[in-house]
């Protein structure tokens, strides 16, 4: 059953990937130049609407709480996420988009996925460094407690529940992305497209 | 052509949701360690080893905590990862065509840099090492600590998006001047 639920699942997740643009580098690069925000319109959109679901759908009963995983918070996460954002830039791809864009047949992808294999392998190597300098410690908050869930409150003390914050963020999330403008950076028609926008 | 985001938005937030709804949030770069760890024991087995109580450990830290998926790989994680791909080449086959010239180098990097495919090559290729070191300082990627993790309000997911961000803005204004 859960080998199904992956095959499943996966395919979606790699479809949409795809039809949004996020295992094209060119799509990538424009958001990241700021020339072209649709991808990262999709992006806060997806983001909200999930949040929105699976915090309304606990908050009814009908989703597991036990089913979230929160990821601890600690200097590795900045420092780490500055890393990636430098290789998301040079490549256009992070990891997930690189496997599927390998497998729409992008041939730098491929070369992507051996980089890395090489940098994971790099990292593993050297975990032992980072644990000992104290760069992976930290606590698995989330922003507001979370009713059923044992997640420690990064504010613990808020009149409402971790869960309506999560529905809040969420519809904030969506109004950034209406309000957000396809062009941050120069002058003109949002670069990459004949048309003003994808067609609807 | 793309989804317009008003469409591709919400569909991408449903199967984030029916992930956690049905299984856990999706991630993706822990599989990048468990294949390492598998290869690795392919050429020069000893990566990994069996305990007395039928676990698996091995002598590299970080390996031991994948050790049990290294051990046998077909996991729901990596299960999934394998059908992203079947689903993106799927989607490009029944929707979208890439121009061969495309397949080698996306056309926003031949508009900057005059490296050819191979320089787009090695430049995806560093860029692989280091998205990868950083996503696995991190604790995860794009989809595990910014998509999964923001959606959990996880303070994490949002000190990694501020990171990420931090520095892939200023990056791209510099290497991807020119619109392609």
């Amino acid at each position: 059953m859960e080998i199904a639920l992956a095959i499943g699942l996966g395919a979606l997740f790699g479809l949409m990937l795809e039809r949004i643009g996020a295992t094209d580098p060119n799509w990538v690069g424009r958001m990241l130049s700021l020339v072209n925000m649709h991808l990262m319109k999709t992006i806060l959109v997806a983001i909200g609407t999930a949040s929105i679901l699976m915090f309304g759908g606990q908050m009814l009963g009908l989703v597991e709480v036990g089913h979230m995983s929160v990821k601890e918070v600690h200097v590795g996460v900045l420092l780490g996420g500055a890393i990636l954002g430098i290789g998301w830039a040079m490549s256009g791809y992070c990891p997930g988009t690189g496997v599927c864009a390998a497998a729409t047949g992008r041939f730098d992808a491929l070369f992507f996925i051996v980089g890395g294999l090489v940098g994971a392998g790099a990292y593993a190597l050297s975990h032992p460094f980072w644990e000992n300098i104290g760069f992976l410690n930290g606590e698995k908050w989330t922003i507001g407690a979370i009713p059923g869930s044992n997640y420690p409150a990064a504010l613990p003390d808020l009149p409402i529940t971790g869960d309506v914050i999560g529905i809040g963020i969420g519809v904030v999330l969506i109004l950034v992305a209406i309000l957000l403008p396809r062009r941050l950076s120069g002058k003109g028609a949002p670069a990459g497209e004949a048309q003003p926008e994808p067609a609807e | 052509m793309v989804l317009n985001w008003k469409i591709g938005g919400p569909l991408l937030g449903v199967v984030f949701f029916l992930a956690v709804l049905l299984v856990q949030p999706i991630g993706v770069s822990t599989q990048f360690v468990v294949a390492d760890g598998v290869l690795w024991e392919q050429y020069a087995p000893g990566v990994i080893s069996q305990t007395a109580d039928g676990g698996w450990t091995s002598p590299y830290p970080y390996f031991a905590k994948y050790a049990a998926d290294i051990a046998n790989p077909l996991t729901y994680s990596m299960i999934f990862v394998a059908a992203m791909m079947g689903g993106a080449f799927l989607s490009s086959v029944a929707f979208g065509r890439i121009p061969l010239r495309e397949r080698f180098s996306p056309a926003l990097w031949s508009a900057n840099f005059r490296i050819g495919w191979v320089g787009r090559w090695v430049l995806a290729f560093l860029g692989g090492v280091i998205v990868l070191f950083g996503a696995r300082l991190a604790g995860g990627c794009t989809s595990g600590h910014m998509m999964s993790g923001m959606m959990q309000t996880a303070v994490s997911g949002y000190v990694f998006a501020f990171g990420a961000f931090l520095t892939a803005f200023p990056t791209a204004r510099i290497l991807l001047k020119k619109e392609a």
